[in-house]
């Protein structure tokens, strides 16, 4: 077995970068967005906040493979054609963005009212008062949950294989298709896609210690 | 202590002048057409039932609420809305700028909870008055040392207790050096042995001369730290003048006469 894993060590290399390749823009890229379009569903105009919830409603309502299948083969059928890479890491950052839209308001309208009017009474403008007293409590509410969606993005990656990405999912099923030995294969990918998300756990821990101002 | 006078500060022009406030939530008139005036250097208490209007019509001084028609001018300047042309809103910056000259202490506390009760004194004199950081530290602990809370400046709201807070409350209000300080209530959400050294700072601030408008509960208090004290029933004000009077006004004002009772049951 371990001969077998040392084999395939190599082939899998390339995957376990694509894999972390994917998983870092989908992260960073809906992060970005995320929170803009969270801040806009919170303070923005009406036609804005509508905008918005459609988008993140309509997006958490739909599985995210048919979303990942709708973007790559139903797009191209209004002329946008996507490679598998493309289309593949667009619809992970959809889905994580209307995941980051909640994160945030939740996490906005978990400040009580009399934050932001003691911040209005002591004379801060709006952007003074999200930048240095709500931001700064939000961002310990938002951290958590996000933190858990990196991991769900992290896991969620492997669903890029289905479009014939070779991420580390689909190195491994190459793997097994010249070896015909599943087991000790998907046992090393599970014990690495493990190891990457225990990795973002202990820095989720270490991030709530660092943002636990608030004793409750 | 503070003594009622007829004279001196209340005969000049009212620093801050509300008249003809009128104020609905939804269907619900809050206040109708109030009429209140403040001089330089008065304390004024705003007494009343629940629901009488009060903490709104302070809210409304610093536009935490708009006002649906009448007038708030400080220093002869409408608060919430350009002086010409109908009744457009102030920009965003000119709302901070009145802000900032209107301080508020709030029931609440409200202190920003990241942030040591120096840090929550010094934020406003950093990004609003534009200070050093030098120069707000200083004015941060000289403000603190004011209220009795020298040796916490650098304690998190969460290590202070009610009392502690609220006082960081009075200091980040009066560092801003504010032309009115607003006091809503800010004793009500106190265990009662830790009222006295909150009242002890308010009392200490308006024997310096500090303008204040407060609204609160604590009726004793307010007769011996009040010019004057304002009874408010309805959305209205129903009786005003100096505490003696006001309070003396209740063997015929039956509103006011069954408003003190209660608190005469209990605190005299």
């Amino acid at each position: 077995m371990i001969g077998q894993i040392l084999y395939a060590l190599p082939f899998l290399w390339h995957g376990f970068l694509i894999t972390l390749a994917v998983s870092g823009l989908v992260v960073v890229i809906s992060l970005v967005v995320g929170v803009a379009l969270g801040v806009g569903l919170v303070y923005g105009p009406l036609p804005l906040r509508l905008a918005v919830r459609i988008f993140s409603d309509t997006i958490r309502g739909i599985p995210i493979l048919v979303l990942i299948f709708f973007v790559y083969y139903g797009l191209p059928a209004i002329g946008l054609q996507l490679d598998a890479f493309a289309a593949a890491v667009l619809a992970l950052t959809l889905f994580k963005v209307a995941q980051v839209v909640e994160y945030v308001r939740g996490a906005i309208a978990s400040i009580p009212a009399g934050q932001a009017e003691a911040a209005k009474a002591i004379g801060l403008t709006f952007a003074a008062r999200l930048r240095y007293v709500i931001f700064p409590q939000a961002t310990r509410r938002f951290l958590p949950p996000f933190v858990n969606g990196v991991t769900d993005a992290v896991k969620g990656s492997a669903l890029v294989s289905l479009l014939g990405v070779t991420d580390l999912m689909h190195a491994i099923n190459q793997v097994i298709g010249r070896t015909y030995d599943a087991l000790p294969l998907y046992l090393l990918g599970a014990v690495i896609y493990f190891l990457v998300n225990y990795a973002l756990s202990s820095l989720s821990r270490r991030l709530e210690r660092r943002y636990a101002f608030i004793r409750e | 202590m503070i003594q009622s006078t007829q004279g001196g500060a209340a005969t000049h022009a009212p620093l801050l002048a509300i008249e003809g406030l009128t104020k609905s939530f939804g269907k619900v008139e809050v206040l109708r057409s109030v009429d209140l005036g403040v001089a330089k250097g008065e304390v004024v208490t705003v007494i009343g039932p629940s629901g009488s209007g009060k903490t709104t019509l302070l809210r409304c001084v610093n536009f935490l609420e708009t006002y649906d028609s009448g007038s708030i001018r400080i220093d002869g300047r409408e608060v919430g809305y350009k002086d010409a042309g109908g009744r457009v809103r102030r920009g965003e910056r000119e709302l901070a700028g009145i802000r900032a000259d209107t301080g508020m202490v709030f029931q609440s506390f409200n202190l920003f909870p990241h942030l040591t009760a120096a840090e929550n004194v010094m934020l406003g004199l950093r990004k609003v008055r534009g200070k050093s950081k030098a120069e707000a530290r200083a004015a941060a602990e000289h403000w603190l040392s004011r209220v009795g809370l020298g040796h916490k400046a650098d304690s998190l709201p969460g290590e202070l207790s009610g009392g502690q807070q609220q006082r960081v409350g009075i200091a980040r209000a009066v560092a801003m050096e504010p032309k009115i300080l607003l006091l809503d209530e800010i004793t009500s959400a106190l265990d009662p042995e830790l009222v006295g050294e909150v009242l002890e700072v308010v009392r200490s601030l308006a024997a310096e001369g500090m303008t204040m408008l407060m609204v609160t509960h604590e009726i004793a208090f307010a007769r011996d730290a009040s010019h004057r004290i304002v009874f408010m029933a309805d959305g209205k004000v129903a009786a005003a003048g100096p505490p003696s009077e006001v309070l003396a006004a209740a063997s015929h004002n039956q509103r006011l006469g069954a408003f003190l009772a209660r608190f005469r049951a209990s605190h005299f």
